[in-house]
């Protein structure tokens, strides 16, 4: 069997949860970290600090919550259908962050950032209009 | 704004070889057919099994630290954009290392996608 509609059917769910838990999940994350302050790959010896303040925020723990669930429907879907297909297929969820970040963290998004953002969701729609499996399984 | 730089590019490189040593350890599990929860509680057990998962979970784990960095710098709606460079990795990592078959088109949506980050960079105020 290279595809058929169950198969199709089933991808297609497991790409819905993955597109809603995944942008959540990071913005969640973002929520978190605007609250912990920038963290710089220079300064080591504060890492401890950064740690502790990020495994005390609830944000972050919500945040990793989302993309535990993002992850096991990520992994299910990856035992049938192809990576480069699945992973062009689930980052619609790139337009999705883009909107939640504008409208729950009042992000300011220029019109270029916008256009890039569409750019790149039509990419994914280019992409993921192919097969979901192009390798037989043994 | 070169701050973020590195994190960024160990949140794509790490990131996108994670996802390929996970895809490999399910590929080699075979596909999932029984969604009941103790299925999928074996499922995941065999797959802990597997080296390749190992590897995945620990190279997607840099990749998670190294995007609470990012955020921690830039707006959510420009880190994350930016991290869909991993599209170009993914699928020149999914030929080369899995195997599977990238057409012609997946290469021009690759390409869109691309072109969509350099615009999100160019739009970074």
């Amino acid at each position: 069997m290279k595809s058929s509609p169950g198969l199709h059917l089933k991808t297609f769910i497991l790409i819905v949860l993955l597109v809603i838990f995944s942008p959540l999940g990071n913005v969640l994350l973002s929520k978190g970290m605007k609250n912990v302050g920038a963290v710089s790959m220079s300064a080591p010896g504060e890492l401890i600090s950064v740690f502790m303040q990020v495994f005390t925020s609830g944000f972050i723990w919500l945040g990793i919550g989302c993309l535990l669930l993002f992850f096991v429907a990520y992994l299910l879907v990856l035992s049938w259908a192809d990576y480069s297909y699945v992973q062009p297929a689930s980052s619609i969820s790139y337009g999705v962050v883009a909107v939640l970040g504008h409208f729950f963290l009042h992000e300011q998004v220029t019109p270029t950032r916008w256009a890039g953002i569409l750019v790149i969701c039509l990419g994914v729609f280019v992409v993921g209009h192919t097969p979901p499996r192009t390798t037989e399984h043994n | 704004m070169a701050r973020e730089i590195p994190f960024l590019l160990l949140i794509v490189l790490s990131g996108t070889s994670g996802e390929l040593c996970v895809a490999r350890a399910m590929k080699s599990i075979g596909e999932v057919t029984d969604f009941r929860p103790a299925s999928l509680i074996r499922v995941i057990f065999r797959a802990m099994r597997v080296g390749w998962m190992w590897m995945g979970i620990t190279l997607m784990a840099i990749a998670f630290f190294a995007l609470l960095g990012a955020l921690s710098i830039e707006n959510v709606t420009f880190v994350v954009p930016v991290t869909a460079l991993s599209y170009a990795a993914g699928a020149l990592g999914g030929k080369i290392f899995l195997g599977e078959g990238v057409s012609r088109r997946r290469w021009f949506g690759v390409l869109l996608v691309c072109v969509g980050v350099t615009l999100v960079f160019i739009g970074q105020k």
